[in-house]
């Protein structure tokens, strides 16, 4: 099952809710991995949408692409990284009119970065829907370096730039679309817990 | 009064100091025998004589060392200084409250000659005399809100006020409590106070955004924060936590008097005319333990106010594993007799430790 329900948290914390059709002129969707699913059901409880869509995924090693091209989308793109697909998702914002909808759905490392081009693009990100899907692994920014590490799925984890220890909070920016991670040893140099997987 | 600037540090070999007059209008934060968060505002129209809350923006001894600790945290860390792009309006309408309140409230510190938009800013201590265009920014060396905070002691968050909130779309953030400017710009008050533990659940930030909300221009509000801080350490930032961390794990039964600090923030709350945005005022003042102790009333209510304060609190204001050592420290300021209401030391009329 990809889906998983999130821990209550605090209130900086991104909420996901779940993919519904929308009336709209036309349909962007930015999906990531098991994100795929979410757009097929979506596609299944209505696909008329599909005459207006433009899909945008990167299948991270998952095995959906064709499923999604089967849905036949208006316009359909499958790219190696999120960076591939950037100035994709950054034109089809520019080019886009009035009663566009914009559906996000994966992990939250797509979902917040294609909603930050999106607020960038003037749309409001209350008006955009997302729904998370796969991997619970984030987005982190190191606060010391501001390098930024992807898919981190362990608490505490290695800051892949500066190597500092770091541990991860639930405190997210939408505008850097990413949590914060802090030196958890700052305070006591090499005292370091074990390493967990996230919500474990 | 005249003020006699102190040539002094916040770091390295932190040769910051208070005078006797410093401690006597220290803001110490708390008005009973303990503590528990509340909206706790009042507002901002003056207050005893040489207080901290007489003047619209108070300008101390430290004024001149604080202005050079900015400028090396900036040279450093340029993010520290951030502004959205719809946000220089505001920073216009900063430049002018702080600049024509210091010229009123300091006439022999600083000066302020408008001609039309042609404007001319004296700043005595800093040695700055600047003639500019209001509202271009080509007349300035830097945007109009850093340049003008460049100047003015405290942190200065600029809120954007739009859909029934307040954003962080601004800021200078040189001396601030363990918190990232560049991580929480652009966000609204729930999501940048997020980490906070307990006020959320019981309302705090609801009401305290209703009555900001509600602020209007010639009457600005004013509170008290405080927190802990080992060191006389302006720039207790999250950036260089990795660096400053460490320092809290260096008080000893003897150093702890000179060394620890209670940290205390005026936060005061101004509506700006043409941008309709508010600003938010941070300012820092340390005392050191031993230089609070002078005042018997203090001794006596910060012994109080550490010994019961929950342990959630002591956690986020980063002085859990110090609280131990703390209240043998100030267990002996505590002779249990009664303290008189308010923040006020009460010298006079207060009696000495038994």
């Amino acid at each position: 099952m990809s889906t998983f329900k999130f821990p209550d948290s605090i209130r900086s914390r991104p909420v996901y809710g779940t993919l519904e059709p929308r009336a709209g002129s036309a349909h962007l969707l930015i999906a990531d991995a098991h994100g795929a699913e979410a757009i097929l059901e979506l596609a299944k409880s209505d696909p008329s949408l599909m005459a207006t869509a433009h899909i945008i995924y990167i299948p991270k090693g998952e095995d959906h692409e064709d499923a999604l091209r089967a849905l036949n989308p208006a316009q359909f793109y499958a790219g190696p990284s999120y960076a591939a697909a950037q100035q994709r998702i950054r034109k089809a914002l520019e080019d886009a009119k009035m009663g566009l909808q914009v559906y996000l759905t994966g992990t939250e490392g797509l979902m917040g970065q294609a909603q930050n081009e999106a607020m960038q693009a003037g749309i409001p990100h209350t008006a955009i829907q997302t729904e998370h899907r796969g991997s619970v692994a984030r987005r982190m920014q190191c606060v010391h370096c501001k390098g930024i590490t992807e898919d981190v799925a362990t608490d505490p984890f290695v800051c892949s730039h500066c190597g500092l220890n770091l541990f991860v909070r639930d405190h997210y920016s939408r505008r850097l679309a990413a949590y914060q991670g802090v030196c958890i040893d700052a305070e006591d140099p090499g005292n370091v817990p074990e390493p967990k997987e996230l919500y474990t | 009064m005249t003020i006699q600037f102190n040539d002094e540090t916040f770091r390295d070999d932190y040769s910051f100091h208070n005078s006797e007059r410093a401690i006597k209008r220290f803001p110490f934060p708390f008005h009973e025998d303990s503590y528990m968060y509340s909206v706790n505002m009042e507002q901002h129209q003056g207050g005893p004589a040489d207080s901290i809350y007489e003047k619209r923006f108070d300008v101390d001894e430290h004024y001149v060392s604080e202005m050079r600790d900015r400028a090396m945290v900036l040279a450093d860390d340029p993010l520290r200084c951030q502004s959205l792009p719809h946000m220089t309006l505001a920073g216009w309408d900063l430049l002018e409250l702080i600049m024509v309140s210091k010229s009123e409230d300091y006439p022999d510190l600083f000066e302020l000659h408008r001609d039309g938009d042609n404007w001319r800013w004296l700043n005595k201590p800093l040695g700055i005399d600047d003639s500019f265009v209001f509202l271009d920014e080509t007349t300035l060396p830097y945007g109009p809100m850093e340049y003008i905070t460049r100047q003015t002691q405290g942190d200065f968050c600029v809120l954007d006020q739009r859909d029934d909130n307040l954003w962080m779309d601004a800021g200078m953030i040189t001396t601030q409590a363990d918190w990232s400017l560049d991580f929480d710009l652009g966000m609204n008050f729930f999501e940048w106070h997020a980490p906070v533990p307990l006020a959320h659940e019981k309302g705090i930030f609801v009401r305290a955004l209703k009555f900001l909300l509600n602020i209007q221009q010639g009457s600005p509000a004013r509170r008290l924060n405080w927190t802990m801080t080992v060191n006389p350490l302006l720039d207790t930032s999250p950036e260089n936590y990795h660096k400053w961390g460490i320092q809290k794990t260096t008080l000893t039964p003897e150093n702890i008097g000179a060394k620890q600090h209670l940290r205390v923030e005026l936060q005061t709350f101004f509506r700006l005319p043409r941008s309709n945005a508010l600003v938010f005022p941070i300012r820092c003042y340390l005392c050191s333990f031993q230089d609070m102790m002078t005042m018997p009333k203090w001794g006596r209510r910060l012994h109080r106010v550490i010994r019961d304060l929950p342990e959630e609190l002591a956690t986020y204001k980063g002085f859990i594993d110090n609280r131990p050592m703390m209240l043998d420290y100030l267990s002996k300021f505590d002779d249990g007799q009664p303290t008189s209401p308010g923040i006020w030391p009460d010298f006079d009329t207060e009696p000495p430790l038994r």
